[in-house]
């Protein structure tokens, strides 16, 4: 176990803060977007189709209108504006008013004075359809006839880098396929419309981006941008799940037809059904290394498959292409990648966003490397780790701090953890009691990644910040989201750092300020930190040059505290800030990034951060039971902001990644889920999670960033499953190359 | 059976009049919707994730799962009752402390769980506690901060303390 | 729709509120119907709680037997003494949900619900447990092979309900083994109950999750017999094999989202394998 004591200290960047909210949640007083209520508040529910392709014939609700305490249904035809919504772009009807692409579409809303008796009112609608064949292979989808008007490639993308009839000593060929994983938050998509006399409407919702969900709400309810208000509701984690819409759209038209409050609850099975999932994938690699060890090109093939709607599959593709060949050095790549349309649910962001998926399959193919040439896995890694400077095989120089040696040399050195304990409840199988220690093969696999951080390809990346002064109280005020990772933690820290005060208020993220961007892409703490941290720097400036205005004295701000040119007079920016008001809001954005060309080059990205995972684990290989020991990282964080949360967000991450090595997957059968509720989709207990070391974390301040921070909310989840599937590998020799691993994929061997 | 009576629960020591039309909801509806006791949180419905876990005549058990009805009259006790208001229990002074809290949504009932599990085992081994948290689904922290969160507490649990 | 609750406090109410309407749901710990009624899947008009009824919930050592009450809690089985009288299922009630399933969830809910992962039944049909019936007609006693007819499916009649379960006290070893893909909170793929009788020299094998009705491996059991030392408590290793596959070839098992047939089927004879080795050490007689 890691000891986070020494971390510990009281205020400012650099110490583990306390979360302001960490009171209120603790005592069950932290108002998620669930516990929402209002006076004369309806219930609203969605009816989704059963199935995955299908025409609708006719829609029928007489009956369920008739029901007592029902107020509304309403269908595709009761969509004001457009009936399309996307989070890239709009290729999804708010409601299907023909065709239904996937099983969980919705095609119909209720609201009612109560849960159940919407429930019943949507039992009572009567949808007449005409079955078609849902088409669910996301490779044949590719030539496929289109199952949507746009076509079924989303993106198709080929990365030509240096020179293609270069071959190595060695060629390693694999292909690997990756399991539908899902974000599960715990708290389900929930959330109240309020509507206004006026036919504007308020929505309190949990999600990941206010304004990216406000453009979309406009256009389908045909409503201008101030008649559409969003204010943040207490979100119960998102790791990618929020950031699509999915019941936005549907509360504000029932408030506005029925002129109430409308709350929604998605319970545990439609949220499976409302978000979108991790994309599952098929790739192929090959390999050519020199008997050396360098890798001197690798030709790879990516399938995405993105379901029925784009929602990310483009930017998801890109990340997956442009890292596909790991944080190695890699003169020569050809890479072909396509984010195709099915039948099956649509697939968007997820934690590690594209990088996860080929992450699993370049590791696999580094062993396999490895192996054949006789050298160490962590020296073949070493051997090929990236360096500032390098080249990337976008073309892409890295300009910024790249401590992939580091990151790699410190995890390697980290001790390896003792036996298990002398316990049936230790070993695999857990309280199942299967496995005696004779059972037992240990071993270990490592891996590294690399993931880029903030929005990509030229998109105009920004998040707007306001400090207010009144009076010398302090408030904040973004729209940046707090989904748990403690962005609020970090406001009052930068507060601390520049004005010298904690003691601020943060205004409630809403969309009557500029937009904030997503919580994804481990971006807000540059983003939306970085323009917190320039507004407060704003304000300060303003002061000095007040108080030069009334005092002729020039003072300059050391953290929080002015002191005179002539180094005689020192005042806490706090003080100072007693008595005047300021307000400074000020847009921040990262420096500028660009397209990738027909050959996908192009300085497409900001900056990149890198992590390496060493696993441990147990395999009783004959049951194909795995017990994970411990997995220890190694991670570059630029700058640690707040060590506590740093831990946090790395083990939670982790734990993510193991997730998906072992345990998580919506199995699909003919396009449908079929174990969309908590009892069939396993997320790892405590008692499967182990402990979580921290080899090292390595601080090269990363230039450009504010403080110098990189975000760490990503590279924990990526390069941890294929560290745990090296181990099993290691444990048994077996092949593996589909995450998860089943129990099956191992005793079946 | 007492029939004529006016149906009640007993919730946080006071004595709640409930309306038999709700005796059809599960304990976590009647808590949350009916009676604006938030606290307990709603995440599967199934049982399976401990978020709206709470004492049921000093028993742990997940709210979702016990019918309105059959909880008339006994004695219910939910996150709102850990500590008095304006303080906190060790538990959940441990849970802020070693940062056991990121979105929070699991957090009240884990703390119901581990309040039970340490009156009853005051010095509790890593697995013991893993095990015992087994039914309380997190996401978010990967649960290292919160098993943390318990060892301190077992050092300083006081069982006169909150719900018991 | 409002819903009646009826809260009964005796056995003897139960049979009366049955008896009047036969219909009416009865619900124990509610850890399987809740859900149904969470999910809208089932919504009765009447139902009779039955989980305060003390007969019910209280269990006793009699001779060479308990009578366990069917609505004693998993966490009782599993915490209680009667987790040193009965050993294997102690064990099996570890497996069930989580701390808080296991504080309501009931033996006569596992039963009464007959679901083929139900981690009560393998143990139970090893041990040959008697299953006391219940209702205005009178009592009656069944084998589980008797009451579990079909997936989900009992021979429970009009206005009868499950009032206690019989099982033997043995002074030897018992085990029970499950497979899940986590280590804990998980439904079973598949689990195996082994249970040894000194006297009759022979072993009790209970297979879960396998086939939709409780099974024993009873090919296996006798089978197994002729390489058993019960003095030494050493077994034959040329046995073993055979052995394994004749478990295995008890089970008729599925594929589904939760596993493969294939793996089932091998898994349960690793389980039977190593439940009895546990027990008897692998030694030439």
């Amino acid at each position: 176990m890691t000891t986070i004591e020494s971390y510990k200290t009281k205020s400012g960047v650099g110490v583990s803060a306390q979360r302001p909210d960490a009171v209120p949640k603790a005592t069950g007083k932290f108002s998620f977007s669930s516990d929402l209520s209002s006076h004369n508040m309806l219930w609203g529910q969605t009816l989704r189709s059963p199935l995955p392709s299908a025409r609708i014939k006719s829609i029928d609700f007489s009956e369920a209108l008739a029901i007592s305490g029902v107020h509304a249904i309403l269908t595709a035809n009761d969509v004001p504006g457009k009936n399309l919504f996307g989070l890239e772009h709009p290729d999804q009807p708010v409601l299907a008013d023909d065709l239904i692409r996937y099983a969980g579409e919705p095609i119909a809303l209720v609201a009612a004075e109560h849960p159940e008796i919407a429930a019943n009112a949507i039992n009572a609608i009567h949808v007449t359809f005409e079955e078609l064949t849902p088409l669910t292979d996301a490779e044949s989808a590719i030539t496929a006839d289109p199952i949507h008007p746009e076509g079924n490639v989303i993106r198709h993308l080929k990365i030509d880098h240096g020179d293609p009839s270069v071959t190595g000593d060695l060629v390693i060929e694999g292909t690997y396929e990756v399991g539908m994983q899902d974000q599960a938050f715990m708290g389900t998509e929930s959330g109240m419309a309020v509507p206004s006399p006026d036919g504007s409407v308020d929505l309190y919702i949990s999600t990941q981006w206010l304004h990216s969900d406000q453009n979309q709400i406009i256009e389908a309810l045909d409503l201008p941008e101030d008649m559409v208000r969003l204010t943040l509701a207490g979100v119960g984690g998102a790791f990618g799940g929020r950031e699509d819409v999915s019941m936005h759209v549907h509360l504000c038209m029932l408030a506005l037809h029925t002129g109430r409050p409308v709350k929604m609850i998605y319970d545990r099975n439609e949220s499976f059904l409302g978000h979108v999932h991790r994309h599952p994938a098929k790739i192929w690699y090959r390999h050519h290394a020199t008997e050396d060890g360098q890798i001197v090109k690798v030709e790879g093939k990516i399938i995405l498959d993105g379901g029925a709607y784009a929602s990310t599959t483009s930017a998801a593709l890109a990340n997956a292409c442009c890292f596909s060949t790991g944080p190695y050095r890699v003169p020569n790549a050809q890479i072909e990648g396509w984010g195709v349309r099915t039948n099956n649910p649509p697939c968007g962001a997820m934690r590690g966003f594209g990088n996860v998926q080929t992450c699993f399959a370049i590791e696999a193919q580094m062993d396999k490397v490895a192996k054949a040439l006789g050298i160490d896995p962590v020296e073949l890694r070493l051997i090929n780790a990236l360096e500032q400077g390098d080249t990337i095989i976008t073309g892409q120089k890295i300009t910024g701090a790249a401590p992939v040696k580091e990151v790699i040399s410190s995890l390697a050195d980290h001790p390896m953890p003792g036996p298990a304990e002398n316990n049936l409840l230790a070993r695999p199988g857990g309280t199942g009691r299967t496995t005696d220690q004779k059972h037992i093969k240990r071993g270990v696999g490592f891996a590294v990644s690399i993931k880029n951080l903030m929005f990509a390809e030229g998109f105009d990346d920004s998040s707007e910040a306001l400090c207010q002064v009144e009076d010398g109280n302090v408030a904040i005020h973004t729209a940046c989201v707090e989904v748990g990772q403690g962005f609020i933690t970090l406001i009052h820290q930068i507060a601390e750092e520049v004005l010298g005060t904690s003691d601020i208020t943060i205004i409630p993220a809403d969309t009557s300020i500029g937009s904030a961007g997503s919580t994804s892409a481990s971006r807000q703490t540059w983003m939306s930190g970085g323009a917190v941290l320039k507004a407060c720097e704003a304000v300060v400036v303003k002061l000095i040059e007040q108080i030069f205005e009334d005092e002729g004295v020039k003072y300059e701000n050391f953290n929080g505290t002015l002191v005179s040119e002539d180094g005689t007079k020192t005042i806490p920016v706090s003080e100072a800030l007693k008595g005047r008001s300021f307000h400074e809001k000020i847009v921040h954005r990262h420096a500028p990034t660009f397209p990738l060309n027909n050959k996908g080059q192009g300085d497409a990205h900001v900056s990149f951060a890198f992590a390496a995972h060493r696993a441990v684990v147990d395999v009783d290989q004959e049951l194909g039971l795995v017990r994970i020991i411990e997995i220890a990282t190694s991670q570059d964080v630029g700058r640690i902001l707040n060590p506590l949360q740093a831990v946090g967000q790395i083990e939670g991450g982790i734990t993510q990644g193991l997730g998906l090595a072992v345990l998580e997957e919506l199995v699909m059968k003919n396009g449908v889920i079929q174990n969309a509720n908590f009892t069939d989709y396993l997320l790892p207990t405590a008692l499967d999670t182990p402990p979580i070391e921290i080899a090292a974390l390595i601080e090269e301040p990363e230039p450009g960033a504010p403080f110098g921070a990189k975000g760490i909310g990503e590279p924990p989840t990526i390069s941890s499953t294929p560290a745990v599937v090296a181990a099993i590998r290691d444990a048994t020799g077996i092949d593996l190359r589909r995450v998860p691993v089943r129990p099956e994929d191992i005793a079946l061997e | 059976m007492p029939n004529d009576e006016q149906p009640h629960l007993n919730v946080n020591g006071k004595r709640l009049t409930i309306q038999k039309s709700w005796f059809g909801e599960s304990l976590l509806f009647t808590l949350r919707e009916r009676l604006g006791l938030y606290g307990s949180k709603n995440a599967c419905e199934q049982g399976e994730c401990g978020s709206c876990s709470i004492m049921l005549d000093e028993t742990l058990v997940c709210a979702c799962l016990v019918l309105t009805g059959s909880a008339t009259g006994r004695d219910i006790k939910t996150i709102e009752s850990l500590a008095p208001e304006g303080s906190l229990s060790t538990i959940q002074q441990a849970f802020i402390d070693t940062g056991a809290i990121q979105c929070g949504f699991c957090t009240p009932g884990l703390l119901i769980t581990i309040k039970d599990f340490l009156d009853e085992n005051t010095d509790p081994t890593e697995l013991e506690i893993r095990e015992a948290i087994s039914g309380n689904l997190c996401r978010c922290t990967g649960y290292g901060r919160i098993v943390e969160a318990v060892r301190i507490a077992s050092k300083t649990h006081d069982e006169s303390q909150g719900a018991s | 729709m409002i819903m009646e609750v009826l809260i009964a406090s005796s056995t003897e109410e139960i049979c009366e509120l049955l008896e009047q309407d036969s219909s009416r749901q009865l619900l124990a710990g509610g850890t399987d119907f809740m859900v149904e009624v969470n999910y809208r899947h089932r919504s009765p008009s009447s139902v009779i709680t039955i989980d305060q009824v003390p007969e019910l919930q209280n269990w006793h050592h009699d001779g060479d037997s308990v009578v366990v009450g069917s609505c004693v809690t998993y966490r009782e089985i599993e915490r209680g003494p009667l987790a040193t009288l009965v050993p294997a299922l102690a064990q099996a009630a570890r497996t069930v949900g989580s701390p808080q399933i296991r504080n309501a969830g009931t033996i006569g809910g596992n039963i009464g619900t007959a679901s083929p992962a139900g981690d009560m039944i393998p143990v139970l049909s090893a041990l040959g447990a008697v299953i006391s019936l219940r209702s205005s007609e009178g009592k009656r006693e069944v084998s589980l092979e008797d009451l579990i007819v079909g997936v989900k499916q009992t021979s429970l009649r009009r206005g009868e309900f499950i009032e206690s379960v019989r099982v033997p006290v043995l002074d030897s070893p018992q085990e029970f083994l499950k497979v899940g893909s986590r280590s804990a909170m998980v439904i079973s793929v598949t689990s195996l109950a082994f249970i040894t009788y000194p006297k009759t020299r022979s072993v009790g094998i209970g297979l879960g999750a396998v086939n939709p009705i409780p099974t024993r491996a009873k090919e296996a059991e006798v089978f197994i017999a002729d390489f058993l030392d019960w003095e030494t408590m050493q077994v034959d290793p040329s046995g073993i094999d055979h052995f394994k596959d004749l478990v295995s070839a008890a089970s008729s098992p599925i594929d589904d989202h939760r596993s493969v047939a294939a793996y089932r089927r091998k898994s349960i004879g690793i389980l039977a394998q190593r439940a009895l080795t546990r027990v008897f050490t692998e030694g030439v007689l």
